[in-house]
């Protein structure tokens, strides 16, 4: 009766060479590597690239262990992989194919990584290593915000200044515009102009409902953006930031960013192992708008002026505000031209003094409103102010010297690094709406390693101490059990690396959890073969007794335990999700492992003895006056 | 080895009452608790800023709460955590302040004018004045919120799920019985948590669930001992009946708890700040699980009212001869 057929035995060996070659590729080591990539269509990722790679990590001396072209680029290993040789091999990346930019605006994007060694056959089939979160590896985790009021609203503003120029355009007479929020008021004092003008206004813009309010002479045209030009409005909003995050990022050569829309109106970012946390804030956090403006006052013009201004007398439509040096300049409010206009931006040398520079270039509209004004203001400053959350920040503020076209330059005393700064503030002028950092959890790559080393050790001694414990009290069934238990662990990491999960510390607690709890499912099994042998029954019998009947219990207790599962994963979010993914597959392989596998090497050992008198489970206590009384007996 | 040796069944029914007695006792001791103290929130429900500092040697603790205490921040905890160089900063939510720069304010702070911050804003000074930002996390009001929201939706499609099972598989009596008695576990864990000021965070909302979908697989073996035995004591009391159940079920309910909690010790010895609380909570609930099942929910089912009758439903007789055999001599 204790036999399994060939095909069940073969069941479990398959099982167990899945499990075997799926868990082994987590523990080949990640080694520094650097990645060529690029962003630009026209650029092409070929063997030649490679070639050149190559050639220059050797002309730099330095020892390439593994080089290869993929789908996503060119991907370097180094002997002896440390990770000096892979910043040393970065910036002589960057040196030969970028000219050295180091923003992203070169044609490749060069980015540090970490790659596994598993071999290729391993890789071929799939068997890559788990995802380590965030909190085992360190990084940085953002979700932000994104301001569709701010959106409407910025909307509306357009919206008033296309209302206002069209009306001027067909001659309407009427007695301004004004916004206030997402709606834009028109006054007129004629019912005639009000209805050309309403008429002039839908043909225009069919995103517009337009209301007419008050009585003669007081009439008014209030227009609003319809609901669903603002849902189409939010919707391209967010996926307009999206992209200028996508960008920012990638421009900063990070391993492995994950920049995804999250319900409505949020965006998140996770960039694992980011080692300058400080500056990816920096960059991303920085969603204002730009403006170029015109500097009224600053320490070697209009001093009393200046004076006044400090003194918290700032004259009427301009602001005080402080440049990067530090000093004290009045703006004029009224932008010269706003970010939307700007083309691009890149950092560069200048050819002449080879001092680092940032090069701008505008479109048609911007460079005739930019020449216009810059011809009647040479050698006067231009403040460039990034506006965020209401308040204006000066990015820099420089001395006009020639008036300016559609292509321009920003120099003075900068540092590569300042240049390549300001160059992606100005490229960023183009989000759509505002933002704003809501959740951020930064983890550095030491308490990262330390987290791995804390999961790892609870799981190892928790393990050790578990199957210690089972196996002095139910021998060598308990020994049994123990196997069946590290069966659970390598079929429960081999799923999770499957599925290419992300493993976080949660994760490693739930695995942890899981083991813990899967044991019942032995202890069930035990407890009612010991009953059975404790009420008379023959060994055999009892063995597939105690299986048998212990069956019905573990899945009832398991279902339960996989409804709580389900809920966590269901509104649980990041971490918690993790844990409840952990849950419910150790669940499921622990039914697996302790009911399938468990009698399979049960059966192994006992099946075969006809004359079983004695299995080994530990004590079997018989209270003297019960001996070959069933346990379960009517007392009465 | 056999721990359990009983020679007959333990009368748990006859003391039923003062088991009852103490646990709501308990029960009413952690509600007023949660409702007198509160739960410590941690930032993942409430918003705020937390930060975990390395100190090079040993953390002058009062100087920390100094320099942040000097961010006006309003109730700011500073504390030691596992070591003497390890610090924990808490910052609640400020109005009028952008808190996304809120960590970055608060290293500034500790690290003063003496020391100088490298690039990339994680670590500051030299040798032994070097402090290193290991974790900044910073979570804002609103997402607080909805954390807590699915927190409290999740908790409820727990208890749902669990009750809608338990009264398909056995009976309403049933579901009621484990639903309170494990309630009455995660209350518990919560009064617990409000006594000693413990920290509430995300984890230990998981540890809770983790806690009743575990906690209820004891009601769940309990309840089928319960069914068998009706059907095989014909003659024995409802009484008679779940102490047998008890009795013939405790070794396997304790070793069980017994193996989890080893793997939570382990946690706890070795998990550190991040997984503390966590082991925290599923310990509570791994202690107070064996109780409840045992001495909450067999008498709840009693009280009640289960019977024979609504458990062995009127089916014909077993096919399992060996069965109808006992049953029938």
């Amino acid at each position: 009766m204790n036999r399994y057929p060939l095909w069940k035995y073969a069941i479990m060996i398959v099982a167990l060479a899945i499990g075997l070659l799926y868990t082994v590729p987590n523990f080949f080591p990640q080694v520094p590597a650097v990645q060529v990539s690029t962003n630009k269509a026209a650029v092409k990722l070929d063997n030649a690239l490679l070639g050149r790679v190559e050639a220059t990590l050797k002309g730099a001396g330095l020892p390439v262990g593994y080089s290869a072209l993929d789908a996503n680029g060119v991907h370097v290993r180094f002997q002896g992989g440390d990770t000096v040789t892979q910043l040393k091999a970065k910036d002589a990346l960057l040196k030969d194919l970028n000219n050295g930019v180091a923003d992203g605006t070169g044609n490749y994007i060069i980015a540090l990584t970490n790659e596994s060694t598993v071999p290729k056959w391993m890789q071929s089939m799939n068997a890559l290593p788990m995802f380590l979160g965030l909190d085992l590896r360190g990084g940085v985790h953002f979700l932000m915000q994104v301001d569709m009021k701010g959106a409407v609203d910025r909307a509306a503003e357009r919206n008033m200044a296309d209302i206002r120029s069209l009306l001027r355009e067909k001659k309407v007479s009427f007695g301004g515009a004004s916004r206030s929020g997402e709606t834009v008021v028109v006054r007129f004092t004629d019912a005639a102009e009000r209805e050309k003008a309403s008429a002039a206004i839908s043909t225009n813009n069919a995103d517009l409902v337009i209301r007419e309010e008050g009585t003669a002479p007081e009439l008014r045209l209030v227009v609003t953006l319809k609901e669903q030009a603002k849902l189409k409005l939010a919707d391209s909003a967010i996926e307009q930031n999206q992209k200028v995050l996508n960008n920012r990022i990638n421009a900063l050569g990070l391993t492995e960013p994950i920049i995804q829309r999250q319900g409505a109106d949020r965006i998140v970012i996770q960039v694992p192992g980011a080692s300058d946390p400080a500056r990816l804030k920096d960059v991303i956090g920085r969603t204002g708008t730009l403006e170029f403006r015109h500097v009224e006052a600053h320490s070697g013009k209009n001093a009393s002026t200046l004076e006044a201004a400090k003194n918290g007398n700032v004259p009427f439509g301009m602001e005080l505000l402080v440049d990067r040096q530090g000093e004290q300049i009045v703006v004029r409010k009224q932008p010269i031209i706003t970010g939307e206009r700007i083309s691009s931006a890149e950092p560069a040398f200048d050819s002449q003094n080879n001092q680092p520079i940032v090069r701008v270039s505008t479109d048609s509209q911007g460079a005739r409103v930019l020449r216009e004004h810059t011809s009647q203001n040479i050698k006067e400053r231009m403040a460039i102010v990034l506006i965020e959350k209401g308040k204006a920040e000066v990015i820099t503020a420089p001395t006009t010297q020639s008036e300016l076209g559609s292509q321009f330059q920003i120099s003075g005393s900068m540092t590569t690094r300042e240049t390549s700064d300001i160059a992606l503030l100005i490229r960023s002028g183009s989000i759509a709406a505002p933002m704003e950092i809501i959740e951020e959890r930064t983890v550095g790559p030491s308490l990262g390693a330390e987290n791995i080393e804390r999961g790892f050790k609870s799981v190892q001694w928790g393990f050790i101490a578990l199957a210690a414990f089972i196996v002095v009290y139910y021998m060598l069934m308990g020994l049994i059990s123990a196997i069946a238990l590290s069966v659970n662990l390598l079929l429960l990491v081999a799923i999770l690396s499957m599925l290419q999960a992300t493993l976080t510390l949660p994760g490693i607690a739930a695995i942890a959890l899981t083991l813990g709890m899967a044991i019942d499912a032995n202890v069930l099994i035990m407890e009612r073969i010991r009953e059975e042998l404790r009420a008379g029954v023959k060994p055999q019998e009892a063995i597939s007794a105690g299986f048998d009947r212990a069956w019905a219990t573990i899945l009832d207790s398991n279902i339960t335990t996989l409804i709580a599962g389900i809920a966590l994963f269901a509104f649980g979010t990041g971490p918690i999700k993790g844990f409840a993914v952990v849950h419910c597959l150790g669940i499921l392989t622990s039914m697996f492992s302790a009911v399938f596998f468990a009698r399979g090497i049960v059966n192994l050992v006992y099946g075969a003895r006809k004359k079983l008198e004695k299995i080994s489970i530990g004590t079997i206590w018989r209270p003297d006056s019960v001996v070959t009384q069933p346990a379960i007996s009517d007392a009465k | 080895m056999e721990f359990f040796r009983f020679k007959s069944d333990l009368p748990f029914m006859k003391y039923a009452l003062i088991f009852n007695v103490i646990s709501a006792l308990t029960f009413l001791i952690a509600v007023g608790a949660l409702a007198y103290k509160g739960l410590h929130f941690g930032i993942d429900f409430k918003g705020g800023t937390v930060a975990e500092l390395h100190f090079a040697k040993t953390a002058d603790v009062a100087q920390v709460r100094t320099s942040v205490e000097a961010l006006n921040t309003g109730e700011a905890f500073v504390q030691n955590f596992g070591s003497p160089t390890e610090v924990l900063v808490r910052l609640p939510i400020v109005q009028n302040v952008s808190n996304a720069q809120m960590g970055e304010n608060l290293f500034k702070a500790i690290c003063g004018p003496t020391r100088t911050m490298n690039d990339a804003k994680t670590a500051c000074g030299d040798g032994a004045e070097k402090i290193e930002l290991k974790r900044v996390e910073f979570v804002g009001g609103q997402v607080g919120k909805e954390l807590f929201e699915s927190g409290a939706l999740a908790l409820l499609l727990v208890i749902a799920g669990i009750m809608a099972y338990l009264a398909i598989r056995f009976e309403w009596r049933f579901a009621v019985a484990a639903i309170i008695a494990n309630l009455h576990d995660v209350v518990i864990i919560l009064g617990l948590f409000a006594i000693f000021g413990w920290e509430f965070n995300l984890p230990v909302l998981a540890a809770c669930l983790a806690i009743l979908g575990y906690s209820v697989n004891e009601s769940v073996v309990i309840a089928d001992r319960v069914r068998e035995n009706f059907r095989k004591m014909r003659k024995a009391s409802v009484d008679e009946v779940i102490d047998n159940a008890i009795t013939s079920t405790i070794s396997r309910t304790i070793i069980t708890h017994g193996s989890t909690q080893i793997m939570v010790l382990a946690m706890l010895f070795f998990g550190g700040e991040t997984l503390h609380y966590f082991a925290l909570a599923l310990t509570i609930g791994i202690c107070f699980g064996i109780y409840s099942s045992v001495l909450v929910m067999a008498p709840l089912i009693r009280w009640l009212g289960v019977s024979r009758e609504n458990l062995v439903k009127p089916e014909g007789p077993p096919k399992d001869p060996l069965e109808a055999e006992k049953i029938l001599a």
